[in-house]
């Protein structure tokens, strides 16, 4: 295998009628999905595009996924691009990713028009979904594109944040996509009978395992309404409705459901695995799903964007309490993971250091951006012998007594306060143990030299926050200041902000320095 | 019902609130702001609402949402 098409491919010819992915309103069966994505394929190939990168704005539906798929056949890849996402962020992708064409759908055709208006030549071609499906097939310029690829061409572009306020374009090849799909089918057990409901966007790197796992394994992909997210009693029913079993999402999605009780008052008979990554997982929520539907396989997924999705998973097996942290476990098969100490020597059994990914899952590196990653992904320190690079995660680990690897946090969440190095994830784990808090995100504000947790539910004065969290942390690391709020700010990936948390606690005190 | 305007206003300003009658099927609030009234409402009008009660056709109007927290009240 070398194509990521050749999954497709295999799923129709086994069962081309049975559903390959469904929203509310429209389905598509592999046969359906295929021939739509040929036809995006064969389109771009009159336009004579190949190895060229392509732009796919278009809300999360079948035709996304077919389009995003048909960038393939017509041997490119995708980025796929938040509609709700600021232009001016978009133009900041695009100086950095330079699309050779952007597909939309009627919907967004306007606004991309609009949009695109004051860009010089430059600019990409804007082709739309609807024409596309009236362009016939062109089965042998679809095969001579087939016979020259490789398993190291790209199939997408993913964007994330960078520090510096410019996106970083993380470029993942079909061989990383195969190489992470494989491992999740294995391990498990993701078959033709599995039905994944979708909470996580397309342009977000935890889709990835949603998408190519059904796939790889002819499952069905269900398409989970956003808007059911405020609405969790009638999530689950929709989720029965379409017979959902496995579900891969953030944190605070299943923290929705167990903060609302929900599973008190709807049943999920249908459901068999509960898969979760993109933050921490608060033990207290999970604790409630696991009252309530015990039964169930719990899993806890870590990686970054950088390494396709995930390099480590830790498959639930004992009892936690609501003030423990899940331990990201061990590495995924094909896939090893080292700890390296600041100068790059290998850190000693339970000694604290920065995780590294080796292996077929970590990505070429940041598209168009050779000093970052130059940056990231490295050379192996403990490998002088042959060219072997590795991806250094940012995040510090060390491995528990039972072997498993535990996450302590970014190093730059590391924090040096009164003399001590200190974990803000340990400070998060004991507030959010406290009885009603829904969320915490504890933040350090390094010119005031002071921990700041903020919280959502929970004790209504700040004060009795502050008295419970003495019961429970040494003084040097309780937060200066508590601060509650009505909601937590979430990011467009729907995990919590904690960017815009810090800049406003920093808006809040100058605020009052100059009043 | 002033109150409940003014909660509204805070959470999402710059919609009519007090004519719009698809709030939630128009998309004119989202889910963040949805689980942001329930927690105004719940404060405000101290009543307790149940997950049951989340349902989209308590907060497609004013009216609606008035009609709930008055239940709620006499609950």
């Amino acid at each position: 295998m070398k194509n990521i098409l050749e999954y497709l491919e295999h799923s129709v010819g086994r069962r081309p009628e049975k559903t390959a992915c469904a929203d509310t309103d429209t389905s598509m069966t592999w046969r359906q999905l295929r021939e739509a994505s040929a036809r995006i394929g064969s389109l771009l190939l009159k336009h004579r595009l190949t190895h060229r990168p392509v732009a796919v704005y278009m809300e999360k539906t079948p035709a996304c996924l077919a389009t995003m798929l048909g960038t393939v056949y017509g041997g490119d890849f995708y980025t796929v691009i938040d509609t709700k996402m600021p232009w001016d962020r978009i133009r900041k992708i695009f100086s950095v990713l330079k699309p050779a064409a952007i597909i939309t759908d009627r919907d967004h055709e306007e606004t991309v028009r609009e949009a695109l208006a004051s860009e010089r030549k430059d600019s990409p071609k804007i082709l739309l979904y609807e024409k596309a499906m009236y362009v016939p097939e062109d089965r042998e310029g679809l095969a001579k594109i087939r016979r020259k690829a490789v398993d190291t061409d790209l199939v997408y572009t993913l964007f994330t944040s960078g520090s510096t306020g410019m996106p970083k374009g993380v470029a993942v090849s079909h061989r990383n996509v195969m190489a992470y799909a494989e491992w999740v089918k294995t391990t498990f057990d993701i078959n033709e009978a599995t039905v994944f409901g979708s909470q996580t966007p397309f342009y977000f790197s935890m889709s990835v395992l949603d998408i190519y796992t059904t796939l790889a394994a002819g499952a069905e992909l269900q398409i989970l309404p956003k808007q059911l997210f405020a609405f969790p009693v009638r999530l689950l029913e929709y989720m029965n409705s379409r017979k959902v079993n496995t579900i891969y999402w953030v944190p605070t999605a299943l923290s929705i459901v167990a903060n609302w009780k929900v599973l008190d008052y709807v049943s999920l008979p249908y459901m068999e695995k509960v898969l979760f990554a993109g933050e921490v997982m608060p033990v207290k929520q999970l604790n409630y799903w696991r009252r309530k539907m015990p039964e169930l396989l719990y899993a806890n997924l870590y990686g970054p964007t950088e390494v396709t999705d995930i390099c480590a998973y830790y498959i639930v097996d004992r009892d936690f309490a609501d003030s423990e942290t899940l331990p990201i476990g061990r590495a995924c098969d094909n896939c090893d993971l080292i700890i390296l100490r600041e100068d790059g020597t290998e850190a000693a059994p339970g000694e604290i250091g920065e995780l590294c990914v080796r292996g077929s899952f970590v990505a070429g590196g940041y598209y168009g951006d050779p000093d970052k990653t130059d940056a990231a992904f490295i050379q192996n320190p403990l490998n002088p012998w042959y060219p072997e690079k590795i991806y250094k995660t940012g995040d510090l680990v060390r491995y528990n007594d039972r072997g498993e690897l535990l996450y302590l946090g970014r190093r730059d969440f590391q924090i040096k306060h009164m003399g001590y190095r200190i974990e803000l994830g340990e400070v998060e784990a004991a507030a959010g143990a406290a009885s009603d808090v829904k969320s915490c995100v504890s933040i350090y504000d390094e010119v005031r030299d002071r921990i700041v947790l903020f919280y959502e539910g929970g004790p209504k004065n700040e004060n009795q926050m502050r008295v419970l969290l003495e019961g429970k942390l040494p003084p040097y690391m309780r937060p200066g200041e508590c601060i509650r709020v009505k909601r937590m700010p979430e990011n467009a990936n729907g995990k919590i902000d904690r960017k815009y948390l810090k800049s406003y606690y920093t808006d809040l005190m100058d605020g009052q320095a100059i009043g | 019902m002033k109150e409940l305007l003014d909660i509204l206003n805070k959470v999402k300003p710059g919609i009519d609130y007090v004519n719009e009658k698809h709030l939630v099927s128009d998309e004119l609030i989202d889910s963040l702001d949805v689980m942001t009234i329930v927690t105004e409402i719940c404060d405000e009008f101290d009543v307790e609402i149940l997950p049951t009660d989340v349902v989209p056709e308590n907060f497609e109007s004013v009216e609606a949402m008035w009609q709930l927290i008055m239940r709620l009240q006499e609950d």
